[in-house]
């Protein structure tokens, strides 16, 4: 009897929604009927609204069944699942679902297809294909192919990335280092996390590429407390790549060295400000630097460090394996490539679509995310993370790209859009954004410490009515020096949702007085 | 729960020795001590301290700073609920809000009488299937009113 390959995902949100009690139900029923079963914990096809998504591979294909919940399992095996039979939750061959078929995955391409801990299974997908390519050229061509690609910082500043690691590559330093960013604190944004635990080996190749190209022999990644699962997924796969010797002393025969460790953080969204993170990496309170010096130029233990977040690493292997102009020819603009955009909050269809830039934000919230989950209209998405605008219906046609969203004083950043239907008060989401900047201000510099308290208190005035003409502009003065006078873009960006939110929805704050009084 | 002396300075000694060479290494020693004990005892600050080469306040200083990091035992149970915004767009506060009223507990108290702490968490990276909470390190999604009660209270097998 033939062995069947049943796919049920080990990714942390599937699992917040039973995956780990379907698993265990599939083991059980195929033992007690007598089905040899090969199960394997995939990433996440990144579409949430289906997980736990079961799919089960027949001749070569495979079929998807979802949302499954551990007592539907007795049932599939009855209908056959395991052969692909018809059952109420039978979605069909899951290449051939619209969500999937119409994306455009690069750096998402292996994420829920492969087991995410095999080489082999990695190898099997074109694997380490990056790096035998980086390994056989110079690092300035290494350095020359990521600039000319386009590819941008996606962790939300989109610096561009080659410029970078020229930088880091020609400074003066005893030691270089590699620095990935996951710490991955903005709600509404999971790509770092689906990708270190649905393809952690490519982050790694990633960064080894980055490790050649700049002369780099050490490398942290830098994982947020709050993501438990993908610091386990990046810490096996690091010894599954020593083991392969992708990583170590003697990469691949090349005799060029470079090891790799994971650091966890523990509870800190400044963490992810990238000069906090090398002060935490480093043992110290998460404080951020005066920049200049450059971590490029003084990073790390004071040495060069180039400091990239997941995604952008992650996409490194398929540009040196496809090269520079497969790479940018996708895109819009100076937005080159494409951009895995993270669809969450209070929408139908939430999850993972990787497109090329250019989309409309209200493609992807309607097109995509098939309007509200709540089935009652959508007011605004908040886009880029807890220090990104609010953006009203009236924008929605903003095409996905960082110019665009820049034209709009607001920005694209990680590319998560959280989406709200029309029961939200946008004076308690200001006022929560300045409490949050409160909560997670590192306190180096006033206006984001103490101008995150005083903000706060201000939109607490304006709410219940009190003085609200002049405490509304007493706020905006506050937003303007926190704005211009803070050190990094917590504070700095903290008032962009509050002033979107005023611009846009200025009704709910007199609303709000008028309640009251 | 109560973690005796001797378990204390083994906790202490054994993080140390695992992670005290390490370069920049003190939160992952920080994070083997509470991963072993569930906080940071007060008396473990002066090894540590003298084995990093650091003061005292140093080592406070990094304690204070961080979210995760305890100095206290923790409640029996602890459940982190989200309150970014994602999960606030499915209703995540009014779901506290309920919560807190079921478990007794006061605007500014945090831990039930019978040992259920609630802490405030920024995002689990679920987002899609808000809104969400971590129960004793697992995560936990779509979640409702009777569900969550129910994982607090450890009364039932939850399947969502």
């Amino acid at each position: 009897m033939s062995v069947i390959t049943v796919y049920v995902p080990g990714d942390a949100g599937a699992l917040a929604v039973g995956a780990e009690a379907v698993a265990k139900a599939i083991i059980r029923e195929a033992q007690a009927r007598g089905v040899a079963i090969k199960l394997v914990r995939n990433g996440s096809r990144g579409m949430y609204w289906l997980e736990p998504l079961v799919e089960v591979e027949v001749a070569g294909r495979r079929h998807a069944y979802g949302p499954v919940r551990a007592r539907d399992v007795a049932s599939l095996f009855e209908a056959n699942f395991h052969n692909a039979a018809k059952h109420p939750l039978a979605l069909g061959a899951t290449d051939a679902l619209d969500w999937l078929r119409n994306q455009e995955r690069l750096t998402f391409q292996r994420v829920g297809v492969t087991d995410p801990l095999s080489l082999d299974d990695y190898l099997a997908h074109d694997g380490f294909a990056g790096l035998r390519a980086a390994l056989a050229m110079a690092p300035t061509d290494i350095i020359k192919a990521v600039t000319d690609s386009g590819l941008r910082g996606r962790g939300g500043a989109a610096f561009p990335a080659g410029i970078k690691w020229k930088t880091v590559a020609e400074a003066a330093g005893t030691h270089k280092y590699i620095v990935c960013n996951a710490d991955e604190g903005d709600s509404g944004t999971f790509a770092d996390r689906m990708l270190m635990e649905g393809d952690p080996l490519m982050l790694i190749e990633g960064m080894s590429i980055a490790a050649l190209a700049v002369g780099a022999s050490h490398g942290y990644v830098y994982i947020r407390s709050e993501y438990p699962h993908a610091e386990r997924a990046m810490r096996t796969a690091i010894e599954v790549a020593t083991a392969g010797g992708y990583l170590g002393a003697d990469i691949l025969g090349s005799g060029r060295a470079f090891t790799l460790e994971v650091r966890r953080g523990a509870g800190a969204y400044i963490c992810g400000e990238e000069t906090s993170l090398l002060e935490s990496i480093e043992g110290k309170r998460g404080q951020i630097r005066f920049k200049p010096p450059l971590p490029a130029h003084k990073g790390l233990f004071g040495q060069p460090t180039v400091v990239n977040n997941v995604l952008t690493l992650a996409t490194v292997p398929v540009i040196l394996a496809k090269g520079a102009q497969f790479y940018g020819e996708y895109g819009r603009g100076r937005s080159r490539g494409t951009q895995p955009f993270q669809l969450a909050g209070n929408v139908k269809h939430g999850g993972l679509i990787e497109k090329a830039f250019g989309l409309t934000l209200a493609e992807l919230i309607f097109d995509w995310g098939g309007g509200s989950a709540s089935g009652r209209a959508v007011r605004t998405a908040q886009v880029g993370g807890p220090l990104g605008a609010y953006l009203p219906p009236a924008h929605f046609d903003t095409p996905l790209d960082y110019e665009s969203f820049t034209a709009r004083k607001a920005m694209l950043g990680h590319g998560g859009v959280v989406v709200f239907d029309d029961s939200v008060d946008m004076a308690v989401m200001a006022r929560f954004a300045m409490e949050f900047c409160a909560v997670e201000s590192c306190g180096k510099c006033t206006p984001c410490r103490i101008g995150s308290v005083r903000g706060r208190e201000l939109i607490e005035h304006i709410m219940a009515g009190r003085e609200v003409a002049r405490n509304l502009a007493t706020l905006r003065e506050l937003c303007d020096t926190m704005i211009s006078a803070s050190l990094c873009a917590l504070g700095g960006m903290a008032p962009f949702p509050v002033l979107s939110a005023l611009e846009h929805f200025p009704d709910d704050f007199v609303r709000a007085g008028r309640d009251a009084a | 729960m109560t973690v005796s002396h001797s378990e204390r300075q083994q906790a202490t000694t054994r993080a140390l020795a695992e992670h005290g060479a390490a370069p920049g290494a003190l939160l992952p020693v920080l994070h083997a001590i509470q991963d072993a004990l569930g906080y940071i005892p007060d008396d473990a600050l002066d090894s540590i301290a003298a084995h990093l080469n650091l003061s005292r306040a140093d080592v406070h200083g990094v304690i204070s700073f961080y979210h995760d990091f305890k100095h206290a035992p923790p409640a029996r149970r602890v459940l982190r609920l989200c309150r970014a915004e994602a999960c606030q767009s499915m209703g995540g506060a009014a779901l506290e809000a309920a919560l807190r009223q079921r478990l007794g507990l006061g605007p500014d108290e945090n831990v039930s009488g019978d040992g259920i702490a609630l802490e405030a968490a920024y995002c689990f990276g679920a987002c899609a299937c808000a809104p969400n909470a971590m129960l004793d390190g697992e995560l936990h999604g779509r979640l409702d009113l009777e569900t969550l009660e129910a994982l607090a209270r450890g009364v039932a097998e939850v399947e969502p």
